[in-house]
């Protein structure tokens, strides 16, 4: 998603406001966006705690303030920084992260993001961004524009089927429908899915949605989402984060504070905390059973029993 | 601007300890050390789109009492400090005063927040001062260094950064716990507009920030006492945390004024 999101930022760039602090990175990436907005490119350096504390000051003197830098450094690292600068002053700070989840694979776990947007959340105000597929991240920018509040963007990689377009980004998005059970991805982890899922006979096909902002709180599943789930009585949540903080911890809560809980869930979640071994993204979401092969498991066990069946 | 007399020094350490007594809290050292430079710093160098961020939040109170010397606070504001539903707490607040941009408490961002605010005027071409107070022990934090490291790579000679130089933190001095000494033999390595001053002359305070820009930041070690101007706090540690009791706080003298 890098090229895409570096012509979303050219873009930006063209407003005299818009200033862009990287810490020290963006190699071989952010070159064309350097080019274009020249001194309000700023890489502040291998300091990434002073580099948010310096945006959430920019943006109150009235810039339009992005941050970028390998997930795990610009959200763990400057926690406290992102928590009294940016999100206590409710400023419109945007932070991109980039390789969210295992995105940084085999690069070892120091550059994993699988915490980032559930501690984020925690924060008073912020919203996580989470582009789905390439084509996504444009709009995604557009739409982050004018939101008067911190956001936190987890870029990672696009990896939708051969020729497959995605309808344009929303916070939530049905890609696929089937008379399964409902079926929630957060961000790009739905790319690799989508191909063994088409495949399913339409009876046993998930009803497929995509989220791509949280809190759910303030960007609510549709009434569509609700409709099918009381149809479907079975819900599983597929996310490239750990189990706390969780997209799906979120979701359920709403539910539950609405009843609408169905009485089949399960809740698929990045596990690979306990490294003993390392690899790619493929092979940590393997490790995770975050790949197709746990997926169609995982749907087949919240399929219900001969007796519930019509 | 006006310029700062001892006896509104002297006005503001009373109505200081005056509030502090009265809500029963402590932090009163530290705020007594850097007085005279916020004085100085309000009432004869900022101007209207100018900025001063305390990144010593803990010295709220001495910045409360400047803004009250000021007619930016009244008596009734300076009354609920420290109590329930108060603008004023113990760290300053955000979003509660127009002079205070930044709510600061937890050591180490101040600078960072200030060099942030100095780029940012710059690059949109407005030229605005911006004036840093930054503890000592303060510069144990990593983050102030990486603002350093920052405000000098840019030049940024609108900033000015002040140390509250008094030598004590808040389980040792600074020698004891963390080791710079002497801090300014540190700083020196930067490419900063250096000076050590006096940090309770306000002539030597007036001077230092009066110079014309120097094409990189100003860094201003001012040599100070924990407790200035109350003999039995002066330079003790335990006038870190401690709040006056009634003996202390009738033994103490009064100019009458400070209401």
């Amino acid at each position: 998603m890098r090229k895409a999101f570096c012509d979303a930022m050219v873009a930006r760039g063209q407003d005299e406001r818009f200033v862009f602090l990287t810490g020290d990175l963006g190699f071989m990436a952010l070159e064309p966006l350097k080019a274009a907005i020249g001194e309000r490119f700023i890489n502040a350096g291998v300091a990434e705690q002073n580099m948010v504390s310096v945006a959430a000051a920019m943006c109150l003197t009235g810039l339009d303030t992005w941050v970028y830098s390998i997930a795990p450094f610009c959200t763990a690292r400057p926690f406290e920084q992102i928590r009294n600068d940016v999100a206590l002053h409710g400023l419109p700070v945007r932070i991109v992260g980039n390789g969210g989840g295992y995105g940084y694979g085999v690069m070892g776990p120091t550059h994993h993001a699988i915490e980032d947007y559930g501690s984020l959340l925690t924060l008073t105000g912020l919203q996580a961004c989470i582009p789905a597929f390439d084509e996504d991240v444009g709009e995604a920018v557009r739409q982050l524009a004018d939101l008067p509040a911190p956001v936190y963007l987890r870029l990672g990689r696009g990896e939708g089927p051969a020729g497959y377009v995605a309808p344009p980004f929303q916070p939530w998005r049905q890609l696929l429908d089937g008379q399964g059970p409902v079926m929630v991805v957060a961000g790009p982890l739905v790319g690799p899915l989508l191909a063994p899922l088409m495949a399913l006979p339409e009876a046993r096909r998930p009803r497929v949605w995509v989220v791509g902002m949280l809190p759910i709180e303030q960007h609510l599943p549709p009434p569509a989402l609700l409709a099918q789930l009381a149809s479907a009585g079975a819900l599983l949540t597929v996310e490239e984060h750990v189990a706390r903080g969780s997209m799906a911890s979120e979701l359920v809560l709403h539910l539950a504070a609405r009843g609408l809980v169905p009485p089949r869930f399960q809740a698929l979640h990045a596990r690979a905390a306990r490294y003993e071994h390392y690899g790619s993204q493929h092979w940590l979401r393997e490790q995770s059973g975050l790949d197709p092969r746990a997926v169609l498991a995982a749907l087949q066990s919240l399929e219900p029993s001969p007796s519930e069946s019509p | 601007m006006t310029p700062v007399t001892p006896a509104l020094v002297e006005r503001a350490r009373q109505r200081l300890l005056r509030m502090h007594f009265d809500s029963g809290v402590g932090h009163i050292g530290g705020n007594l050390s850097c007085l005279d430079a916020l004085l100085v710093v309000f009432h004869e160098c900022l101007g209207e789109r100018d900025r001063f961020i305390l990144s010593k939040g803990h010295a709220a109170g001495a910045l409360y009492v400047t803004l009250w010397t000021l007619g930016r606070l009244d008596d009734a504001a300076l009354a609920t400090f420290h109590k329930d539903a108060t603008l004023l707490p113990g760290h300053p607040p955000c979003g509660g005063h127009a002079d205070i941009p930044f709510a600061t408490g937890s050591l180490g961002h101040g600078l960072s927040l200030a060099a942030g605010t100095a780029l940012g005027e710059h690059l949109q071409r407005r030229d605005t001062r911006v004036i840093c107070l930054t503890s000592d022990g303060e510069w144990q934090e990593g983050s102030t260094w990486e603002a350093l490291i920052f405000a000098c790579h840019h030049r940024l000679e609108q900033l000015t950064i002040l140390v509250d130089h008094n030598r004590l933190q808040g389980f040792g001095s600074t020698e004891e716990v963390a080791s710079m000494s002497p801090l300014w033999t540190r700083l020196q390595g930067f490419d900063v507009d250096l000076q050590v001053v006096d940090g309770h002359d306000a002539e030597a305070l007036r001077q230092a920030l009066a110079q014309p820009p120097a094409g990189r930041p100003r860094l201003v070690v001012m040599n100070t006492i924990k407790g200035h101007g109350v003999p039995f706090m002066e330079n003790r540690m335990e006038w870190h945390y401690l709040p006056l009791t009634p003996e202390l706080f009738a033994s103490l003298p009064t100019t009458g004024d400070a209401a």
